[in-house]
């Protein structure tokens, strides 16, 4: 999922305005676009399957807003302390830094209890994926924005341990990753956002 | 342990498979062996297979692209050799089970792994060069892309020997893709090999975005960028939008057929004709994505061989843009059939028609360029024009079809094989082997025999006629595709015809592989010391051939369109005087390789259901990328005297070639 945080390229010295730096969060960002049509087409595709219950249950049946109000308000309060956690990294502020990543960090283990929790649930009580295409949608879009979120996790605990092991500070490349970290977090809030208002609000009718 | 796999998929009785396998095993063998005996590995392993350089990482494209030209034409011509033989009862030499794998294979390998790695190639080679640039944006993303790319080549040929390959066609269409109906591993085959290339491609196209937009040289504005260039652009924007739908389209086949999902199957609320939608929102573009490049090669050489610059190019710029943004709103004229009525068939159908205009518009500016022009007929320029004429046809074949009407009567026929063959070979194919030719001098500091080249040309050409044209008559006597025997003697003769057109095709494609080793062999007379063998318009015949690794020893300024003609003619080509700098370089990294080899690791896994081996090749592939993101050493600089050595050198070599030249000439006077 991180793919493109990582390179480095080889710069010729066109000019004092093409660093390493901005081509990273550039390519990242493109990556990002390349993933908001991977969601669309989810969506899309939930859009087919939206009513086909095949004798299974419908959105009504299965959704419990307010379970998933909550899972929202975690994304969306991780999405703000990300912003803390970014503006104490502007200030090289490693402890700051590492402080509200964490708490972001925990906030995102949340959502994704919660999501695994309500999956869980959902197929003990035999209404897997494998019921009807609506049922199939709905997890397989649920379950890639799930997937993104904990790739994200993963990253955040890599980068973590990187900059504590480094140890000198918040150096340029790093400083590149949390800001691509940063762009892909609230990508996630975002798309959430849609999830939640396509699937879920319109869902429960 | 190992999942499904058994001795039993192993295909010892089928001695043509078997042959197949043996062949392959054989040449992998004797050349791993050469390697071992000459001492290569150390060599292999430091220049190329650990390279971040892109001109390296682009012939190893290519490279891979022409082997997989010769496996997907023995697919070719093993179905023209069924097809001319298996009709009024006959069964033919293949059954059914083998010859549809086939026709799969055959699609999905040229496609996939014969045209795509051959543009990505030629992408490589020649952008960063056209834009003055030392690599690309993220060289080390380059190298991860082609193991990508290359280890899915690895995993369609194993399933050759371990298994089978998908019996659905070339798009997998369900229900027949379903595990209900395709309960073997050959649609898991399909499935895996396409999401990793997939994904190798994906970061091509985000990574050449970048290159172009941010690391042109300084004076490069978008209007002074050669059309190449461009067409790489718009190809890569096109990437970006319609492979993502290709992964997703696959993907949630793959969760019909691992965890009993219900997106396409017939139960259960499934849709198969939005798996048809959706590939197809990805298919159109990929065929933009193929001959955008294409049309990129022909434009330079165009103006190149015609000594003039290229006539109307801003109308090429916006034709090119207006072809990218019009591809995204014809995918369902791939099927009319589907019945959604007049209103929506006739929208498709003129939007279809409408993308004929700006290829129109390109079609006059080569023309217009070569008319008055003073013509050099190398190599290149041969398929050009060959390709002028050959895809208008094509062209005026696909117009056709895009009357829904007619299409009805056409769908499926033969006669679509022989539109799109018309198009892919006429245009994709002979634009890239136009390009191999063309560029081939700059990778590698010398010239393709063009006797051979010629003759190669004149096959594949004439072939091509000979073998497809029929392929029209047949598709209107009522010829369908994929057929794998028939008893309508009418047909016969004209497949007999076809047959004979494939292997006129052949003889081309020994005669390019004769061209490349006699060239070889005959490298230092055919070496170019100038770098600009062709009397080139654009930057990259401006350093030497092969260019050193870093490209450019001083960052090239631009000030015209077509820059080093303009140069030339107006003599600001001086000879470097002044201190080098030092260059910030990329380091070369095996991380690439091994990521690619987990992640065929765990495609092999999954494909046979062994999810030990598949959590091991993902975990495997997660943490090389963590090791590698822990290394901060991933770039130097190359010193200013380092690079004056290696400038200096060339120079002295120049010189003296050409003092020697000089005597030689004398010596004959
Ligand atoms: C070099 C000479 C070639 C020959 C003789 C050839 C021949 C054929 C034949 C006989 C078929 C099967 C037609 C049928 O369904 O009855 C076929 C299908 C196809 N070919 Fe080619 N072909 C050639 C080159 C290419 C190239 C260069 C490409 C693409 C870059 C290509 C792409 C395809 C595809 C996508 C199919 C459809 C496969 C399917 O039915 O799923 N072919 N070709
Ligand atoms: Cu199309």
């Amino acid at each position: 999922m991180d793919a493109t945080h990582e390179s480095l390229a080889a710069h010729p010295e066109h000019g004092e305005h093409h660093g390493p730096g901005p081509n990273t969060v550039f390519g990242f960002w493109l990556y990002l676009m390349t993933d908001c049509i991977l969601f669309a087409t989810l969506f899309a595709a939930f859009a087919v399957a939206r009513h086909q219950f095949a004798d299974g249950p419908s959105g009504h049946d299965i959704f419990d807003l307010k379970y998933v109000g909550v899972e929202t308000l975690l994304l969306l309060v991780s999405s703000c302390t990300y912003g803390l956690a970014m503006l104490d990294a502007y200030r090289n502020r490693t402890s700051g830094l590492v402080l509200w990543m964490g708490i972001t960090f925990l906030l995102g283990l949340g959502f994704i209890g919660m999501e695994v929790n309500e999956f869980s649930h959902l197929v003990a009580e035999g209404h897997g994926p494998d019921q009807s295409a609506f049922l199939s949608a709905f997890f397989t879009l649920v379950g890639t924005h799930g997937l993104h979120v904990t790739c994200g996790l993963i990253w955040m605990v890599v980068l973590m341990s990187q900059i504590l092991i480094k140890k000198n500070g918040i150096s340029g490349p790093y400083m590149n990753r949390l800001m691509c970290l940063s762009l892909f977090w609230h990508f996630l809030d975002i798309v959430w956002i849609c999830v939640f208002t396509f699937v879920y609000l319109m869902g429960v009718q | 342990m190992l999942g499904k796999l058994t001795w039993a998929d192993i295909p010892f009785d089928n001695p043509i498979e078997m042959g197949a396998v043996l062949f392959m095993g054989g040449v992998v063998a004797v050349v791993l062996g050469l390697v071992t005996w000459y001492r290569q590995w150390p060599y292999l392993w430091r220049e190329w297979l650990t390279s971040v350089d892109h001109k390296k990482i682009g012939v190893m494209y290519i490279l891979l692209a022409l082997v997989m030209l010769l496996r997907g034409f023995s697919d070719a011509i093993m179905m023209r050799a069924q097809q001319a033989i298996a009709h009024d009862g006959a069964p033919g030499y293949l059954p059914p089970h083998h010859y549809d794998q086939i026709f799969t294979a055959h699609g999905v390998i040229m496609i996939f792994f014969m045209a795509m790695p051959f543009m990505i190639g030629l992408m490589n080679i020649a952008v960063p060069l056209q834009i003055g640039a030392r690599d690309v944006a993220f060289p080390f993303l380059n190298s991860v892309s082609f193991w990508l790319t290359a280890v899915s080549v690895g995993l369609v040929n194993i399933s050759l020997a371990i298994g089978e390959f998908a019996q659905t066609g070339w798009l997998a269409y369900p229900p027949l893709s379903e595990l209900q109906y395709s309960p073997g591993v050959g649609v898991d085959y399909y499935i895996w090999s396409l999401q990793i290339s997939g994904i190798g491609t994906l970061l091509t196209g985000i990574n050449f975005f970048v290159t172009i937009l941010k690391m042109r040289a300084p004076g490069m504005n978008y209007m002074k960028m050669p059309v190449f260039v461009w067409t790489a652009l718009c190809t890569n924007v096109l990437i970006m939008a319609a492979f993502p739908i290709l992964t997703v389209t696959l993907g949630l086949l793959t969760l019909d057929r691992y965890l009993g999902m219900h997106f396409f199957t017939n139960d259960a609320g499934g849709n198969q004709m939005m798996y048809v939608n959706l590939i197809w929102a990805w298919g159109h573009p990929e065929v933009y994505i193929l001959i955008l490049p294409a049309f990129g090669v022909f434009s330079e050489v165009v103006a190149t061989f015609s000594k003039k610059h290229l006539f109307g190019y801003a109308a090429m710029v916006y034709a090119t843009i207006s072809i990218t943004v019009l591809s995204f709103v014809v995918w369902l004229h791939h099927f009319f059939t589907m019945g959604s009525g007049a209103n929506v068939n006739a929208f498709f159908g003129i939007t279809t028609m409408i993308i004929a205009i700006p290829t129109g518009v390109k079609v006059f500016n080569w023309l217009f360029t070569i008319f008055r022009g003073r013509v050099e007929f190398h190599t290149p320029i041969l398929w050009t024009i060959g390709f002028m004429v050959t895809f208008t046809i094509g062209g005026m074949t696909g117009v056709l079809l895009a009357v829904p009407g007619a299409d009805y009567v056409l769908h499926n026929s033969l006669f679509l094989i022989a539109h799109f063959h018309n198009v892919i070979i006429g245009g994709v194919l002979f634009g890239y082997v136009a390009g191999f030719n063309y560029w081939f001098p700059k990778a590698f500091g010398f010239k393709l025999n063009e006797t051979i080249g010629k003759w190669s040309f004149w096959f594949w050409l004439s072939g091509f006629y000979v073998a497809f044209m029929p392929l029209y008559v047949l598709g209107f006597m009522g010829m369908t595709r994929r057929m794998n025997h028939y008893d309508n003697p009418a047909w016969t003769p004209w497949l007999e015809v076809a047959a004979v057109g494939a292997c006129m095709i052949l003889v081309g494609i020994v005669l390019q592989v004769t061209q490349i080793v006699v060239s070889i062999r005959q490298r230092e007379a055919l070496r170019d010391w100038t770098g600009d063998p062709w009397g080139g318009r654009t930057l990259e015949w401006s350093t030497s051939s092969p260019p050193p690794f870093y490209n450019f020893a001083v960052t090239p300024h631009v000030h015209a369109l077509d820059e080093f003609c303009d140069a030339k003619e107006r003599g600001r080509i001086a000879k470097h005087t002044g201190a080098y700098e030092d260059i910030h370089m990329p380091r070369n990294t095996p991380a690439g390789l091994f990521i690619a080899v987990f992640a065929a690791i765990m495609g092999f896994a999954l494909i046979w259901h062994i999810w030990w081996m598949a959590a091991f090749g993902f975990l495997a592939m997660v943490t090389t990328f963590i090791v590698r993101s822990c290394n901060d050493d991933i770039d130097y600089y190359v010193p200013a005297s380092e690079v004056a050595r290696i400038e200096g050198e060339h120079e002295r070599a120049v010189a003296l070639s050409l003092a020697n030249a000089r005597v030689a000439a004398a010596v004959r006077a």
